[in-house]
């Protein structure tokens, strides 16, 4: 049942401003990309290689969605939905993945294992690195899903995982549909990974052309080349929400009974365990090497802790940004079919597929004229995170917001409550998991970002991320170590608080004092 | 109130109080637009395409009011400012090569520099028009891994690298501005054709191309590739990290040859600066004898004034080098870029 909200203009004006501020970069890139004329951006445009680029991006997004689907979609009904030994742990420590950059963990691989480099280690790499992307939303609705249905498939006799495939499945297509497409944007618009596995895809030719000189246009063009990418990718995900339903039912969702694994027990524990080895053991036993190998092993404590503070506190305020910035846009597109409310998301997605140098230039030329106040100061590098990072929250909280039944909010309008009122009372709340997966999700990818941020920072302020890049310049793997490690450990701060929305058991009823 | 409510309240509030606390616990960063002229009227603000690590202890040697922007490399650096146009709070750029010094020369974004300052230094180690000059000087070297290959059996220029033996045993960092500068001096040599000669030939040996010279020092090391094309003093902290027992070594081309290029960092006055006295202090100052010394001794360039030695056993700079470079010639980036890109290098 679609619900069309008609006449919402204040949350339509909120949503368009958002979007028009994701769009920034594009009119950088369009400035750019002509300003040698149209006859140099078609050359550069329809060049053999541009083309190479573009099917080699296209192989490695493919490769990684792939495995980012399958292994994100496993792990989250492994955690939240089953009675695994350990699941709560396993839950947020499959998160850490999120916190290593993949320069960090690329540059491990590569050097235990030198034949990965290439495509193999590419598509490794980003698939480790991005799995969580599916696993969170998907884990966020597996635990905020009504078990009627599937009670009702057991009672007809299905079993636990024929309903797991039919029922349950198709109740978090859109939550999955939606982290793929957060893996696949990460994979075109990531540059340590295949920086560092020699993969060459668009990102390496973007860097190139802006680390190779002082000719901006070629690498704006190829911006442009994955501005198209992104948008493709941004309309293909939703393809598949067609057909995906709103909750209309009576009855208010309550905590299903975990599936019993019996003797799947064992495979189910070896499958979550290797994902961990791989994703997050490895590259901290590389760490460990550089630390152990390292002759100029020296850890300034007070630094460290300086830079973690100040890598908190930009996530921290980055992940609260974006989350108020991401409401409007995705109440809108969750409860509106307007033209408007389409358009405004789909903008929401495009800076994400560009890399953080192509965002932090525009971010740079803008700024500096339109706010030259608050050029090189934590407010403008936070909303240069807020325009790179809104999809992380937009789609987890649109997803959240779908899955949550309209029938409340016609009650609440039914009891004379105001539109605004209601969005506050009943359908944020029960949004809530949603919400808090999206806020983590920023708050992590904005603790390892590394080109926005080093372009961006005010003068004399060091994160995580700018201090392991400047140590590592110089070969001081020993003394670079501790910012990894803290960089790891920081990303238990928004995991504890996800986990917590995740698994409010048997707290999740919607109280009638609150309509 | 329900508990999702409160759940709800918990988390915002609890996020919203790591920021609070995390900001109320970082005095050094005010964060009013700091950088507006009156505030800072008498500061000097360097924007520095060298590392931080490299700077920093140079910087407070110097002393003064000298803030130092790290936002990436020398060419992003230089990128950065021409993006920022005429608002750029840049004073001094500090760079790493020749190359960059001479695009925003040619850009029009640097300001003469003064007669005195010009004169510290030998005639080949300014910019062609007085905008720049030199501060430490590096020479491009072939690094090799001496279990894999003998330094006898090592070429004497860059044209023995086409021989076949070499096939997939040459690490290279084709975005890297040193490489680059490599290659425009290969440009000013043999033309643009006898460079394109080169570079064909050289791709079809299979080199392996590095995303720096961190990761290129690393895999020579470990024998990923036997050779690699850098610059000398990258070597030095690199042994110092890892030990004598490192199997690196570097091999000199011959004089003369484009592979034994000197290329040098340097220092530039943005025109747009409005405190252009006080960064023209801060570009002598680079040149003093004691910042000469701290080159030689810390980071094992050669030193660009006379009568500084290193501690470091650094082959003299007589002996090195494509004598017959101009630096002002290495200006001609964008060709560079367009032959890079034209052969599919970059």
């Amino acid at each position: 049942m679609t619900h069309l909200h008609r006449g919402r203009p204040i949350l339509a004006a909120a949503a368009s401003i958002v979007a028009l501020g994701a769009l920034t970069p594009l009119v950088y890139l369009a400035l750019r990309s002509f300003e040698g004329g149209v006859g140099k951006a078609s050359t550069l445009l329809f060049r053999r290689r541009t083309l190479d680029l573009a099917l080699r991006t296209a192989a490695l997004t493919s490769a990684v969605a792939i495995a980012c689907l399958i292994l994100g979609v496993l792990a989250a009904w492994v955690v939240t939905r089953t009675d695994l030994p350990g699941r709560r742990f396993f839950a947020v420590a499959l998160c850490a993945p999120l916190a290593i950059p993949s320069y960090v963990s690329g540059y491990v691989w590569i050097a235990e294992f030198p034949s990965l480099a290439g495509f193999f280690g590419a598509a490794l790499v980003l698939s480790m690195s991005c799995f969580p992307l599916v696993m969170l939303p998907v884990a966020a609705a597996f635990a905020a899903a009504d078990p009627g249905r599937a009670e009702v498939s057991r009672t007809l006799g299905r079993g636990a995982l024929r309903t797991a495939l039919t029922v349950e499945l198709r109740h978090v297509t859109p939550s999955a549909a939606a982290g793929v497409l957060l893996a696949s944007l990460y994979t075109i618009s990531d540059f340590g990974a295949v920086a560092l596995m020699r993969y060459d895809a668009f990102t390496l030719g973007i860097y190139s052309a802006y680390r190779g000189g002082l000719d901006r246009t070629a690498a704006s063009i190829l911006g442009l080349v994955l501005v198209l990418m992104a948008l493709v990718l941004t309309l293909a995900e939703r393809r598949t929400r067609r057909g995906a339903t709103a909750r209309i039912g009576s009855g208010s969702p309550r905590p299903a009974e975990p599936v019993e694994l019996r003797r799947w027990t064992l495979p189910a524990l070896l499958m979550v365990s290797a994902l961990l080895a791989t994703a997050v053991a490895v590259p901290i036993l590389g760490l460990v090497r550089w630390l152990v190998r390292s002759f100029r092993f020296t850890i300034d404590w007070v630094d460290v802790i300086d830079t973690t503070l100040a890598t908190l506190r930009y996530s921290a305020l980055a992940a609260l940004a974006v989350v108020i910035l991401a409401l409007p846009v995705a109440l809108y597109a969750a409860r509106s079919t307007s033209p408007v409310a389409r358009a405004a998301e789909l903008s929401t997605y495009i800076a994400h597929g560009l890399p953080g140098i192509t965002v932090g230039l525009a971010v740079v030329f803008i700024g500096i004229r339109l706010l030259p106040s608050i050029y090189q100061t934590a407010t403008l590098l936070v909303l240069a995170y807020v325009v790179l990072f809104l999809p992380l929250a937009v789609g987890s909280t649109r997803a959240a917001i779908h899955a949550s039944p309209v029938v409340l909010e016609d009650v609440s309008r039914t009891l004379g409550n105001t539109r605004t009122r209601t969005d506050i009372r009943v359908t944020l709340p029960i949004a809530v998991p949603g919400i808090a997966a999206g806020g983590a999700l920023v708050f992590l990818t904005v603790a390892k970002e590394l080109p926005a941020t080093l372009l961006l920072r005010p003068r004399g302020v060091d994160t995580l991320a700018t201090e392991l890049w400047s140590t590592t310049q110089v070969f001081k793997y020993g003394e670079a170590a501790p910012y990894a490690f803290a960089l790891i450990i920081v990303s238990a701060v928004p995991t504890f608080v996800l986990d917590r929305a995740i698994r409010r058991r048997g707290e999740r009823s919607i109280r009638k004092e609150n309509l | 109130m329900g508990r999702v409510h409160r759940l709800a309240l918990l988390s915002i509030s609890a996020t919203v109080a790591v920021g609070l606390v995390a900001c109320s616990s970082s005095p050094e960063e005010s964060d009013s637009g700091a950088q507006s002229s009156e505030a800072t009227a008498e500061s000097v603000v360097v924007y520095s395409g060298r590392d931080e690590d490299l700077v920093d202890p140079l910087i407070s040697r110097i002393g003064g009011n000298i803030e130092v922007d790290y936002s990436g490399n020398t060419n992003a650096q230089a990128a950065k400012i021409l993006e920022e146009g005429d608002a750029s709070p840049a004073d001094v750029f500090y760079g790493q090569d020749a190359g960059a010094l001479g695009a925003l020369d040619e850009a029009g974004a640097l300001a003469p520099l003064p007669q005195d300052i010009l004169e510290l230094v030998p005639e080949q180690y300014r910019g062609a028009d007085g905008t720049w000059v030199a501060t430490s000087a590096r020479a491009r070297v072939l690094a090799y891994n001496s279990d894999i290959v003998t330094a006898s059996d090592l070429p004497t220029g860059i044209d023995g690298l086409l021989d076949p033996r070499w096939r997939g045993q040459i690490g290279y960092a084709p975005t890297n501005a040193s490489f680059q500068a490599f290659v425009t001096a290969l440009r000013v040599q043999r033309g643009e054709d006898g460079a394109r000669q080169w570079l064909d030939g050289f791709l079809a040996n299979e080199p392996v191309a590095f995303e720096g010279n961190g990761p290129l020092m690393t895999a020579v090391n470990d024998g990923q590739v036997a050779t690699g094309l850098t610059n000398h003093y990258y070597w030095y902290p690199f042994k110092a990290e890892n030990g004598d027992a490192a199997p690196i070594e570097l091999h000199y081309f011959a004089p003369g040859d484009p592979g034994a290029l000197v290329n040098v960092a340097g220092a530039g006055v943005l025109a747009t600066s409005t405190n252009q006295e006080a960064a023209q202090d801060f570009v002598r100052e680079l040149l003093s004898a004691e910042s000469q010394a701290y080159f030689a001794d810390e980071t094992a360039e050669y030193p660009v004034i006379d009568g500084v030695t290193s501690s470091y056993d650094l082959p003299p700079l007589a002996d090195l080098g494509a004598s017959d470079i101009d630096l002002g010639q290495l200006a001609s980036l964008e060709q560079t870029q367009a032959l890079l890109t034209e052969v599919g290098m970059i």
